[in-house]
């Protein structure tokens, strides 16, 4: 195999929307069918600089009247949309305040302000909803971040899957921080807050579609106390990123297309629960693209990287951080891993749905 | 964890690669069968190992990617039909037919689902009485036996709303196309784990003293492969073509006795069209006449269908050892896992779709 390597400028898929012009779950998946999807079919009505940039939150600077000063604001949206609406370690609640509250947070910014839309299905429990709405509540609390303005629309029964819930999040980026996929540089360190895969895992396990048990819990949680004690530590954070659908490999393919780097990461140093590689091993799965909600990706100069690193493990939500990789100079910004045999591979996005394989 | 850990062990690799160097003298071509060991070797950079004297080919052992396009025709079309819920191994969801996939058929508004097993299927079709569920049985020997019991599962219970839509295909008959081409290159082939644990290796005496080529029934870890390529190497050098087992801790001589007794209860042979390879003869398994009732594309009348293979796709000479993905001027431009021209780009067996998510860039 010694084969001339191919010009990788070329996996770009340069077909629009394949599958016979129809919406597939794989334009859903996070990976580079909803890039595809942003890239064609949103971005060329919509563009303008703000959305250009393709972080987690946009940024818009207000102008402070008097003083000639400004401040800037991160907003995002989320629609959240899991089945089955209860799984170990979460609910669909919890997991759209902290999903809208991460993205705001991945910008440095303190997340302060929620709206909330729900799209309810005709025939739901009110209990389940009451137990829905009081799960938002107690992790608005934890994240400490105010609802502010709602909205409700019911939808005919078999319209949708019980409950939908979209989330927009706003909060102020402090003074001296500047975060975005676009900064990662030559030389900095990836550090990830803690084991990957336990939410897509313990989802999967919810659902029954795993055929065995399994403890795996949720990691979701709302991550913006992390984020503003990692800022105390060092306000020379360059990227955050929290790798939720298409997992670590997908964000780390993003922050490597936005910064024009390469990106190199050692298979043993990547923090995985055992019971997660096992589900793993079992259905054909890397958990390098399975879900995480309460993880985050930083990258960070080099010379802070042990004192950040150090930082994290005294958090709850940073405790198993690890350093996993560096970035490194690459023409076509492709992600590699260097396995524990020494040799190397290429990591790409998540491409459509994750397919369980046959045997 | 523990028993995978072990034959992941980096030094212990090392030894074996370091002797492979040892005893390597001139240059072989040694076969994979087996599309799982083909994303072993790209998963775990195995290939960067071995001395440059060796060159490892990959086999056509993905049932995703040999299952004709004839039969994905088949199944969007039954899949397609109204009262019927259409079940399938999540891989051939992708596969692409002369015109859509699985997916597409199932974005369309019909009821196509994703199994593990065939006797998820007839539970399916227990609890829908009021439907037609049709399995999509596709594989090697691995998938055959599962599928043969979930026929007689089927007939048990009594169901008279459950069929397969069959694509099987089995090893020794493509071996023995290959080692019998006149373009043959491969001089050794490393023997599909998972294929002998159910078969046994029996099978494979005849291939080697014919064609003269070293089989080495080898695992899917990376100590496994490494380990196979050893046992091959070693009677390459030596001038002998022997069948060893480089898997003794799963495979034996006999293979599992009852699975092979349900599928000669089931099955019997035929001849089976392979996605760009053609027609091998005796490399299939129908149902038996007994059994014809639970066969699909029987009920569903869908024999007349002619399907139209992109004229860019080179797979069948990729399954063959004779080509290799980046031979191909499509491979990630036209073709990339997003828009498969054909089954190899598909699945995660599929050597280029191995190449395409591990093709090295530095």
């Amino acid at each position: 195999m010694t084969d001339p390597l191919p010009n990788l400028e070329g996996l770009v898929c340069p077909i629009p929307l394949p599958h016979n012009q129809r919406i597939v779950l794989g334009h859903g998946s996070g990976g580079r069918m909803s890039y595809d999807l942003i890239s064609k079919i949103f971005m060329p009505p919509f563009d303008n600089p703000i959305l250009r940039t393709g972080d987690d939150a946009c940024v818009m600077i207000i102008p402070n009247d008097s003083s000639g000063t400004s401040s800037r604001l991160a907003i995002s949206t989320d629609s959240h949309v899991v089945m089955p609406l209860f799984f170990p370690g979460g609910d669909i609640g919890r997991l759209a305040i902290c999903g809208t509250v991460n993205d705001v947070a991945m910008m440095g910014a303190c997340p302060l302000y929620l709206t909330a839309g729900f799209i309810l299905e005709e025939g739901l429990d009110v209990d389940i909803l009451s137990k829905v709405v009081e799960s938002m509540h107690l992790a608005a609390l934890e994240a400490n971040v105010q609802i502010i303005a709602g909205d409700t629309k019911v939808v005919q029964n078999g319209k949708a899957d019980g409950l939908y819930i979209n989330t927009t999040g706003f909060g102020m980026i402090p003074n001296g921080v500047n975060i975005s996929g676009s900064r990662a540089q030559l030389g900095d360190i990836v550090i990830v807050s803690g084991t990957i895969g336990d939410h897509g895992i313990a989802v999967l396990a919810a659902r029954g579609e795993l055929h065995f048990d399994t403890q795996i819990t949720s990691d979701i949680a709302p991550l913006n106390g992390l984020v503003t004690t990692m800022l105390e530590s060092t306000k020379e954070i360059h990227v955050l990123r929290d790798p939720t659908r298409g997992g670590v490999a997908t964000s780390l393919n993003e922050i490597a297309v936005q910064s024009k780097v390469g990106i190199m990461i050692y298979e043993d140093a990547i923090p995985v629960k055992p019971a997660v590689t096992a589900a793993c091993e079992m259905l054909g799965f890397d958990p390098l693209y399975v879900a995480n909600e309460g993880k985050l990706i930083a990258i960070v100069a080099r010379n802070n990287a042990d004192k950040l690193l150090a930082t994290m493990k005294n958090h709850p939500f940073g405790s198993d951080a690890a350093i996993i990789g560096t970035i490194t100079e690459n023409p076509g910004n492709h992600v590699v891993l260097r396995t524990t045999f020494g040799t190397t591979r290429m990591i790409d996005m998540l491409s459509g749905e994750m397919l369980p394989r046959i045997c | 964890m523990k028993y995978i850990s072990e034959y992941r062990d980096a030094h212990l690799v090392q030894v074996v690669i370091n002797e492979i160097a040892r005893i390597v003298q001139q240059p072989w071509v040694i076969m994979e069968i087996c599309g799982g060991q083909t994303h072993s070797i790209m998963k775990y950079g195995l290939d960067q190992l071995l001395p440059e004297e060796l060159e490892l080919v990959h086999g056509p052992g993905c049932p995703v990617c040999v299952t004709s396009l004839e039969m994905i025709d088949k199944a969007l079309a039954i899949a397609a039909q109204p009262d019927v819920i259409f079940t399938s191994y999540g891989d051939m969801l992708r596969v692409p037919g002369s015109d859509g996939d699985l997916f597409s058929v199932r974005a369309s508004g019909a009821d196509i689902r994703v199994v593990y097993s065939s006797l998820d299927a007839v539970k399916i079709a227990q609890e829908n009485p009021d439907k037609q569920v049709v399995f999509f049985a596709i594989g090697f020997e691995t998938t055959a036996p599962a599928n043969a019991m979930s026929v007689i599962h089927a007939q048990k219970l009594g169901l008279n709303n459950f069929s397969l839509l069959i694509s099987h295909v089995r090893v020794p008959p493509a071996m023995h196309a290959i080692l019998g081409s006149p373009d043959n290159r491969v001089q050794g082939f490393l023997a599909a784990g998972h294929v002998c644990t159910v078969m046994g290796f029996w099978e494979y005496g005849p291939i080697a003293q014919k064609y003269k080529v070293p089989i080495v029934v080898t695992g899917f870890e990376p100590l496994d492969i490494i380990h196979g390529i050893l046992f091959v190497v070693r009677q390459l050098e030596k001038g002998s073509y022997k069948v060893e087992n480089a898997y003794a801790r799963v495979v034996s001589y006999e293979g599992n006795q009852s699975a092979q007794k349900i599928i000669s209860q089931v099955f019997e042979d035929c001849d089976q069209k392979w996605r760009g390879i053609g027609n091998i003869p005796l490399s299939g398994w129908q149902l038996k006449r007994e059994f014809k009732s639970y066969d699909a594309a029987d009920r569903f009348q869908v024999q007349n269908i002619t399907p139209t293979e992109s004229p860019l796709c080179i797979a069948g000479q990729i399954l063959q050892g004779l080509n290799k993905p980046f031979d191909c001027s499509a491979f990630a431009h036209q073709c990339t896992p997003e828009h498969p021209l054909g089954a190899t780009m598909v699945s995660s067996e599929g050597v280029c779709a191995a190449y395409y998510r591990y093709g090295r860039s530095i």
